[in-house]
């Protein structure tokens, strides 16, 4: 679903990136570990076009979306992005988060989206907050509106940069619920993440990065309980 | 004597005293006249600003456009008329460059295109300003959605940038009002070139431009009151 080929990136003269190589097969959950600066979340926005690369080469679905040929909307409408800070949109209802890019992007007539918008209000458990301004949401509730949000453009891809580190704890639950039955359901999704125990339980394989380049990668179980690298033992004694 | 104090105010004595200063005759006789430069004043400030306006949305999103021509253009056009008085451009505009163009036989038009011109160069900035005060993440949530940067502009972007720059857009109108005191050099008939033509008759100075003040005044505290109303109806959205 998606492959990543000899990623570099810098900002300026900092390399973030040194030749990121990565496979995620379809319906596959990969969680993405290590610590701050290690360049997880530019990888995620590098796969995503928020950021441009500097060399190497990003397949989403067998399309590289790294060649300036690439119509870099149509990917993106296939591609599902949840940030860290969440990003609703503050003028838009709840409803009309989630509505307005399935109608101007695709066109789709308002009835129908709103169906749909219904729906993944339900499944994301906010069926009464649809008429609700993000303002009137909490960090959970709102992350839970902007995951359904990237659901609406019905995505065959989900990246997730972060989506509970800006939450109180006793809202992490709840976020990592609704991520957790995307997993069951099938969903390819790569995620950025702190939370060690959604890593373990719901990924089904764990990439540690450090210092810009993927430092072991395996299943959670051999990432947690045995890693092999120096940097992952002392990144997971810290973390753990 | 509180009979002799009422007759002193009440009676025609005193009006008839106050009636005696000149001015004041001048200004009571002359009102209309004031008022229908004020009126004129109005014209050119309301059109000047609804082009100003236009010209400042193109022009602030041209100075944000990736585009190096079109950039270029704007930041050319913000700089000159931001970089030069506005009385100067008033005399280049009606006598050196729009006579190569167009014919007039008022000079309503040529003030409306200076004044548009250059208050469309200060609400570019405030447009642009504007526009970077919303969260880069709006922009990159709307994208990630698919959104062209057209379509993220238009429905996410512009219309959470036009409440942070109502405030200074009101400022901006305030100023054009007062500004459009300096097409009187064009001969315009505004107020101000009004109180000059009753000077010039009358030479009845205190009075005549304490009147056109006061009737500036009088519009610039209309608008700032109407700015603290729809900013007061904002904030409570």
């Amino acid at each position: 679903m998606i492959q990543v080929n000899n990623l570099h990136k810098s900002f300026g003269t900092l390399e973030v990136l040194k030749g990121i190589n990565c496979r995620i097969a379809p319906r596959e959950v990969v969680c993405v570990i290590g610590p701050s600066g290690s360049g997880k979340s530019t990888l995620l926005r590098c796969i995503n076009q928020l950021e441009s690369v500097n060399m190497g080469q990003i397949f989403i679905d067998g399309e590289e979306i790294t060649s300036p040929k690439t119509d870099i909307n149509k990917i993106r409408q296939q591609v599902g992005m949840v940030f860290q800070l969440f990003n609703l949109f503050p003028h838009k209802t709840t409803l009309e988060n989630i509505t307005l890019a399935p109608i101007k992007i695709k066109g789709m007539p308002k009835e129908e989206a709103e169906i749909i918008a219904n729906e993944l209000l339900r499944k994301v458990g906010l069926m009464d907050k649809s008429s609700v301004y993000p303002n009137q949401l909490s960090g959970g509730q709102k992350q839970r509106v902007a995951i359904a949000r990237a659901l609406a453009m019905q995505p065959k891809v989900m990246l997730f940069d972060e989506p509970t580190s800006a939450l109180d704890p006793e809202m992490v639950g709840e976020v990592l619920e609704v991520m957790k039955d995307l997993a069951h359901e099938g969903m390819t999704m790569m995620v950025v993440t702190h939370e060690m125990g959604f890593a373990r339980e719901v990924g089904h394989r764990v990439l540690f990065m450090d210092e810009g380049v993927i430092m072991e990668e395996g299943s959670p179980a051999q990432i947690f309980d045995n890693p092999h690298n120096a940097r992952t033992q002392s990144f997971l004694s810290k973390v753990l | 004597m509180p009979h002799m104090a009422i007759q002193y105010i009440y009676g025609s004595n005193y009006i008839d005293s106050l009636l005696a200063i000149n001015g004041l005759q001048v200004v009571i006789n002359n009102f209309t006249y004031l008022l229908e430069g004020a009126l004129l004043t109005l014209q050119i400030t309301i059109l000047s600003v609804v082009f100003g306006m236009l010209l400042g949305l193109i022009t602030g999103l041209f100075k944000l456009s990736k585009n190096r021509i079109l950039f270029t253009i704007a930041t050319a056009y913000i700089d000159f008329f931001r970089g030069t008085p506005l009385y100067v451009q008033i005399l280049l505009l009606y006598f050196g460059i729009l006579p190569l163009f167009m014919n007039f036989d008022n000079p309503f038009i040529p003030a409306v295109i200076a004044i548009s011109l250059n208050c469309g160069a200060y609400i570019a900035e405030i447009v642009r300003a504007g526009i970077q005060a919303v969260d880069r993440g709006q922009m990159e949530a709307a994208r990630s959605l698919g959104m062209t940067t057209r379509q993220a502009m238009t429905y996410v972007i512009l219309p959470q940038a036009y409440k942070i720059v109502i405030p200074p857009l009101l400022n901006e109108f305030i100023a054009v009002l007062k500004d459009t005191s300096l097409v009187a050099v064009i001969s315009a008939e505004e107020l101000t070139l009004r109180g000059k033509l009753l000077y010039s008759t009358y030479f009845e100075a205190a009075w005549i431009w304490g009147t056109v003040a006061v009737i500036y005044f009088i519009m610039t505290k209309i608008l700032a009151i109407l700015g603290d109303y729809i900013e007061r109806r904002m904030a409570t959205e």
